[in-house]
C-alpha cells in the first residue's frame, strides 16, 4: 500500500479516474472531490451581478473549494455508490430490533404529492387544512391501535420520542410536587437510548437485572421501587424478542409507587392490532414510524417517533398539536397550562406522517394485525428451524417478532459472532444484529419481519445451518477471513478511531527527500 | 394483502414446523385479558387506487407553493431541487438500506456520509462535521449542551435574533434552567448579546442571517465570547447564504449549527429536515451524533466506517454525549447530491440569484405606502413593518392567492411590539411578476 506524506491510505481512485478493479458492477468509486472540480456544475443558473450594499461587508473572501459534477457524472457517481449497499429491496435484512420490512412505493408517491411536499410549515393554517386532517387521521390510528388518550406527533426519531415521553413524565411530576423523584429503572436488556435519555434529563439510572428466562421479574421491580423513583423504561416486547408476561403487574406496581411506566415501542410491530399497550398500563410509548409503519430507513434516518400518552400525561404534550374548532382544524402552537413546550421547530416529520398513514390505509386494521402475526410466525419459524444447530438462551417457549441465539454453539470453534455475521455476508444476506441485547453472550438477534416469504426463510435457514455446521467442523478460516465477496474486506475500525480522518483533504505534494 | 407473502397454506405449514396449534399459541405470553379483546373499528385493507384517492383528496385541500406567489421563509425555504436528486434518493439501495452497521456492505452510505461531512466542513469553514442531526432546532439544543460539557460552565445566552422556535426548543431541553438567558426579540437587528457575556457563560448563540433577516457580525461576537472564555455557537437557517457570506469558521465560531433543508429537500410542512453540525477538531469527542471516518480494509483498500462511537448511546449508555441514535441519512444524501451538482460555481450563482431577487423585493416593498423595510442588511429574507396588524393582513393576502410571509406574532404571540411585522423571503424561484402581485395586493389592502 502506498502512503502519502500525511500517512493517509491512498486506495484506488486518487488518480482522478474511476478505477473499476474487481468488476464493472463493483467499482471502486473515487470521492467526488477526486473527480469533480470547482468549475463543473450540474445546475444551470444565470450568473447575476449583485451590488454589495446590503451585505454589510460580510461577503465571503475565500473560495469554498466545493467540487461540482455535471448531471451525467453525478448520476454515475451516486448510482455506483448505491451499488455498494445492501438494501431491503436487494435481499433479506434481518437486523433485530430494526424491523427492516418492505417499504411500499405507494408511500413514496403519496409523500411527493405537491399538496404534501410543497407546503410550508408556517403558511396560513387556512391553506393547509388537508395537512392537519392527515395529522388528525394518523393520530386516530395511533391512539386506536394503542388505546391511549393522546399522541404527540412531533418527535423526529425514536430516541427523540423517548426524550419527549420522559420530559412529559418529568413535567407531570414537577406539577404534582414530586421533583424529588430522581431515579429511573431500566432493565439491563434495554436499548442504549433508554439510559442515555434518562441521564440526559438528569435522572440517575438503576439497572434491573433480567431473569434467567430473559424477562423482567416483577419482584425485582418492586424491590427497586421507592418514593424516589420517577419511572421505569421498559421495552415490550423486549429486546430478547419476548413479551413481558408480567407487564400488567409491573405497571400496577409502578403506578402504586407513584411512578410512571414509559414503554419503548421499538418492537410494536410484533403486536400492532393484536395487543393494545394502553391495556397493559403504559403511560407513554414512542412508536418508530420507520420500523412499524414502513417509512423508509434511508441509510439511517430520517425516522419519526410519535409518542402516545395516557390520560395522566396528555396535558403535558408538547406544541404544536391539532385541535378541532368551529371553522375546521386549528394548529395549537402556543398552549397555556401544563404543556412542556416545543421539542422541534415546526410540525415534526410530515413526510413520514404521509407514508405511515398510506401504509395504514393499505393494510387496514385487519392487515396490520395480520402483519404482526406473520412477523411473529416468521421469527418462530426461524427459531424452530435453527434451534437444533444454534444455542437458544431462553428455553423452549414462543418468541415474538425476533429470534435470539447466543454464541455457545460456537464454543471451541475459534469463530466469533462477528466472524459468523461476516460469513453470512458472503452468502448474500445482511447479518443479524450482533452483540445485542447485552444480557446474552455473543448475541445474534434475527428479525425477519412479515415481509419475508417462506421460500426466503427456508433459504436463510439452510444457509445458517450450513454455516453452523461448517464452524463446528473446524473450518474457521472461512469465517475469520470473511467477507470475501463484499465490495470491501473487513475494515479496520480501530485505525479509524485511533487517528480519525473525518473529511477529505487535498493530497499534499510529496516533499523531495533530503539527500 | 399485497404486502404479505404467505398463503394460508404456508401459514399452516409453518405453524406445523413450529409445533403450534394456531397463531394465538405464539402469543401465549400475553395476558389473556389483553389479547385481541377489542374491535379496533378501523377500516379494512384497501387497494392501491383507493388509498391513493383518499390521500389525493387530503393533499388537494392544501395550497401548494407552486400555486401562486410565495414569500414564506422563517426557517424553511422554497428552493428548486434538480430532478436527478429525487430520482437518486429513491433508488432501492439508498432508500431501503439502514444505518451502516456492517460497513463491508454499506460502503455507498458510508462514502456518501464522508463526502457530506467534507462538504459541511468546507461550507461552514470548520474542521469537522458530523453525519447530520434531526434538524437545525434540535441541533441548536445539542450544541448548547455540548458547550456546557466543553466549558464546564452553565450560563447560555440566546440572541434576540435567534429563530423563536429554536429558542423554544432550547428552553424545553433545558426546562426550568436558571442559567438560560433568552434576550428579547430584536427585529431591528440591534446588537444585544455582547453585554451579557461573563465568566460563567458557557456559550452565546447567534443566528446569521438572523430570524428577521439581518446579517450579524460574527467576528465581533466571537471576540467578545472568547475574551470571557465562552464559546460562540453560530446558527444558520438558510444554508444558501453560505454561497455569498463569509464562513463562520473563518470568523471565530466554535460550533456551527445549520438547517440544511434548503439544499436538496422539499418543504414537507416542516419535516423531515436535516441538522448540520460542525466544530473544531479539539471538540470532536464532545460532539453528539454519528461520525464517518476513513480507514482501510484487510487488503489495504480505502474504505469508510462509523467511528468514535464511544461517544454514543449504544456503547456508553447513560454516559453518552446525547441520546441521539440516528442521523437524517436520506436528507443528508439529498443535500450532498444537490451540493455536488451545484459545485462551487453553481452554489455561488444560486446564492447571488437569491440575494438579487431579495434586493428586488426590498426595493419594491419600500415603494408601497404603509410598508417599511426594517433591514439595512439581509441575504434573502427581510422584515417589514405594516400599517395594519400583520396576522389578519397575511390572511387576507392568502385569500387573494398570495402567501406573503410569516407574521412574527405567530411565533411571538405575547410580544405586542411585533404585531405589525412580517418576515418575507425571496429565493431563486421568486419572479418579478410574483413581486409585482404581492406589492399591488399589499398596496390595496393597506390603502
Amino acid at each position: 500500500m502506498s502512503m502519502n506524506n500525511q500517512g493517509r491510505p491512498t486506495g484506488t481512485g486518487t488518480s482522478g479516474f474511476a478505477s473499476t478493479s474487481g468488476s464493472a458492477l463493483l467499482p471502486n468509486e473515487p470521492l467526488l472531490f477526486e473527480t469533480g472540480d470547482t468549475e463543473h456544475s450540474g445546475v444551470d443558473l444565470p450568473d447575476v451581478t449583485i451590488s454589495s450594499g446590503r451585505l454589510g461587508g460580510f461577503e465571503r473572501k475565500m473560495p469554498l473549494d466545493l467540487a461540482g459534477l455535471t448531471e451525467p457524472e453525478a448520476m454515475r457517481h451516486y448510482v455506483r455508490l448505491s451499488r455498494l449497499n445492501h438494501s431491503i429491496d436487494s435481499g433479506m435484512y434481518p437486523l433485530g430490533s430494526c424491523t427492516m420490512k418492505h417499504n411500499p412505493r405507494l408511500n413514496e408517491k403519496m409523500a411527493r404529492l405537491p399538496g404534501f411536499s410543497d407546503i410550508h410549515p408556517l403558511q396560513p393554517v387556512s391553506t393547509v387544512q388537508g395537512a392537519l386532517e392527515l395529522m388528525n387521521e394518523l393520530s386516530h390510528w395511533l391512539m386506536t391501535l394503542t388505546n391511549t388518550a393522546a399522541v404527540a406527533l412531533t418527535p423526529k426519531a425514536g430516541a427523540h420520542g423517548e426524550l419527549l415521553g420522559m420530559m412529559a413524565i418529568k413535567a407531570a411530576q414537577a406539577a404534582a410536587g414530586q421533583d424529588h423523584r430522581k431515579i429511573v429503572l431500566v432493565p439491563e436488556s434495554a436499548h442504549g437510548t433508554n439510559p442515555a435519555t434518562a441521564a440526559f434529563l438528569g435522572y440517575s439510572v438503576r439497572p434491573i437485572p433480567a431473569r434467567a428466562d430473559g424477562t423482567v421479574d416483577v419482584q425485582a421491580v418492586k424491590d427497586a421501587l421507592s418514593p424516589d423513583v420517577a419511572a421505569i423504561m421498559l421495552t415490550n416486547p423486549n429486546t430478547c424478542g419476548l413479551f413481558e408476561p408480567q407487564v400488567i403487574e409491573i405497571a400496577e406496581a409502578v403506578h402504586a409507587a407513584g411512578a410512571f411506566f414509559y414503554c419503548d415501542g421499538a418492537n410494536f410491530n410484533a403486536i400492532m392490532g393484536v395487543v393494545r399497550p394502553g391495556d397493559l398500563g403504559i403511560d407513554a410509548m414512542h412508536i418508530n414510524l420507520h420500523k412499524t409503519f414502513s417509512t423508509p430507513h434511508g441509510g439511517g434516518g430520517p425516522g419519526a417517533g410519535p409518542v402516545v400518552l395516557s390520560a395522566a400525561l396528555a396535558p403535558f404534550a408538547p406544541v404544536p398539536f391539532v385541535r378541532k374548532h368551529a371553522g375546521g382544524l386549528e394548529l395549537v402552537e402556543h398552549a397555556e397550562g401544563e404543556v412542556l413546550g416545543r421539542i422541534t421547530a415546526f410540525q415534526g416529520q410530515m413526510g413520514m406522517y404521509v407514508r405511515a398513514l398510506t401504509y395504514m390505509l393499505s393494510h387496514g386494521g385487519d392487515g396490520l394485525a395480520q402483519a404482526a402475526q406473520d412477523a411473529v410466525l416468521n421469527a418462530n419459524y426461524i427459531k424452530a428451524r435453527l434451534a437444533h444447530a444454534f444455542s437458544v438462551p431462553f428455553g423452549d417457549y414462543p418468541t415474538m417478532h425476533e429470534a435470539l441465539f447466543d454464541d455457545s454453539f460456537l464454543a471451541g470453534t475459534g469463530v466469533t459472532t462477528l466472524d459468523f455475521a461476516k460469513a453470512l455476508i458472503d452468502e448474500g444476506f445482511h447479518p443479524m444484529t450482533m452483540y445485542f441485547p447485552l444480557v446474552v453472550h455473543g448475541a445474534m438477534l434475527i428479525e425477519p419481519t412479515e415481509s419475508e416469504s417462506k421460500q426466503t426463510l427456508d433459504r436463510f435457514c439452510e444457509v445458517m445451518e450450513e454455516l453452523a455446521a461448517d464452524a463446528k467442523a473446524g473450518n474457521s478460516e472461512r469465517f475469520t477471513s470473511a467477507p470475501l465477496k463484499a465490495p470491501r474486506r473487513r475494515l479496520d475500525e480501530t485505525r479509524a478511531a485511533r487517528s480519525p480522518i473525518l473529511k477529505w483533504e487535498r493530497p499534499q505534494e510529496l516533499p523531495q527527500a533530503a539527500e | 394483502m399485497r404486502y404479505l407473502p404467505h398463503s394460508q397454506a404456508e401459514r399452516a405449514e409453518m405453524l406445523g414446523v413450529i409445533g403450534a396449534a394456531n397463531i394465538d399459541a405464539l402469543f401465549s405470553a400475553v395476558p389473556a385479558k389483553a389479547l385481541k379483546n377489542f374491535d379496533l373499528g378501523l377500516p379494512a385493507h384497501s387497494p392501491e387506487f383507493l388509498v391513493e384517492a383518499h390521500m389525493r383528496a387530503l393533499a388537494g385541500k392544501n395550497r401548494a407553493g407552486a400555486d401562486g406567489p410565495f414569500f414564506v421563509g422563517a426557517g424553511a425555504y422554497r428552493h428548486h431541487v434538480p430532478a436527478s436528486v429525487d430520482h437518486l434518493i429513491q433508488r432501492s439501495e439508498w432508500l431501503t438500506a439502514y444505518t451502516p452497521y456492517q460497513p463491508e456492505i454499506s460502503q455507498g452510505t458510508l462514502q456518501m456520509l464522508f463526502e457530506f461531512q467534507t462538504q459541511v466542513a468546507k461550507l461552514t469553514g470548520m474542521d469537522v462535521a458530523n453525519a447530520s442531526l434531526y434538524d437545525g432546532s434540535t441541533g441548536t439544543a445539542e450544541a448548547v449542551l455540548m458547550a456546557r460539557r466543553l466549558t464546564r460552565r452553565n450560563k447560555i445566552v440566546l440572541s434576540g435574533g435567534l429563530h423563536p422556535h429554536y429558542r423554544d426548543v432550547v428552553r424545553a431541553y433545558l426546562k426550568d434552567d436558571a442559567d438560560l438567558e433568552c434576550l428579547s426579540a430584536s427585529p431591528e437587528g440591534q446588537g444585544d448579546i455582547l453585554d451579557h457575556i461573563d465568566e460563567t457563560t458557557a456559550a452565546i448563540v447567534v443566528q446569521t442571517p438572523d430570524f428577521y433577516g439581518h446579517l450579524r457580525n460574527i467576528k465581533t461576537a466571537a471576540d467578545a465570547a472568547h475574551a470571557k472564555g465562552a464559546l460562540l455557537i453560530v446558527v444558520i437557517t438558510e444554508v444558501v447564504s453560505l454561497g455569498l457570506l463569509e464562513a463562520p469558521g473563518a470568523l471565530g465560531a466554535d460550533i456551527v449549527v445549520a438547517e440544511g433543508q434548503s439544499i436538496g429537500n422539499a418543504l414537507n410542512f416542516g419535516g423531515p429536515y436535516l441538522g448540520l453540525m460542525a466544530t473544531r477538531k479539539e471538540f470532536i469527542r464532545q460532539m453528539p451524533g454519528r461520525l464517518c471516518g476513513e480507514t482501510v480494509d484487510a487488503e489495504g483498500q480505502r474504505g469508510f466506517v462509523l467511528t468514535l462511537s464511544t461517544r454514543e448511546q449504544h456503547i456508553r449508555r447513560e454516559k453518552a454525549t446525547s441520546n441521539i441514535c440516528t442521523n437524517s441519512g436520506l436528507c443528508a444524501l439529498a443535500f450532498s447530491i444537490h451540493m455536488a451538482l451545484l459545485g462551487e460555481a453553481g452554489f455561488t450563482r444560486l446564492a447571488r440569484l437569491n440575494h438579487a431577487n431579495a434586493c428586488k423585493l426590498a426595493d419594491a416593498l419600500e415603494a408601497v405606502a404603509g410598508v417599511t423595510v426594517l433591514n439595512k442588511t439581509f441575504f434573502n429574507e427581510m422584515t417589514i413593518r405594516t400599517s395594519q396588524p400583520a396576522a389578519s393582513l397575511v390572511e387576507r393576502l392568502a385569500k387573494r392567492g398570495i402567501l406573503a410571509g410569516v407574521p412574527v406574532s405567530r411565533l411571538e404571540p405575547t410580544d405586542p411590539s411585533v404585531a405589525n411585522l412580517i418576515v418575507l423571503a425571496a429565493t431563486e424561484l421568486t419572479t418579478d411578476a410574483d413581486i409585482a402581485a404581492l406589492c399591488a395586493a399589499l398596496a390595496e389592502e393597506l390603502a
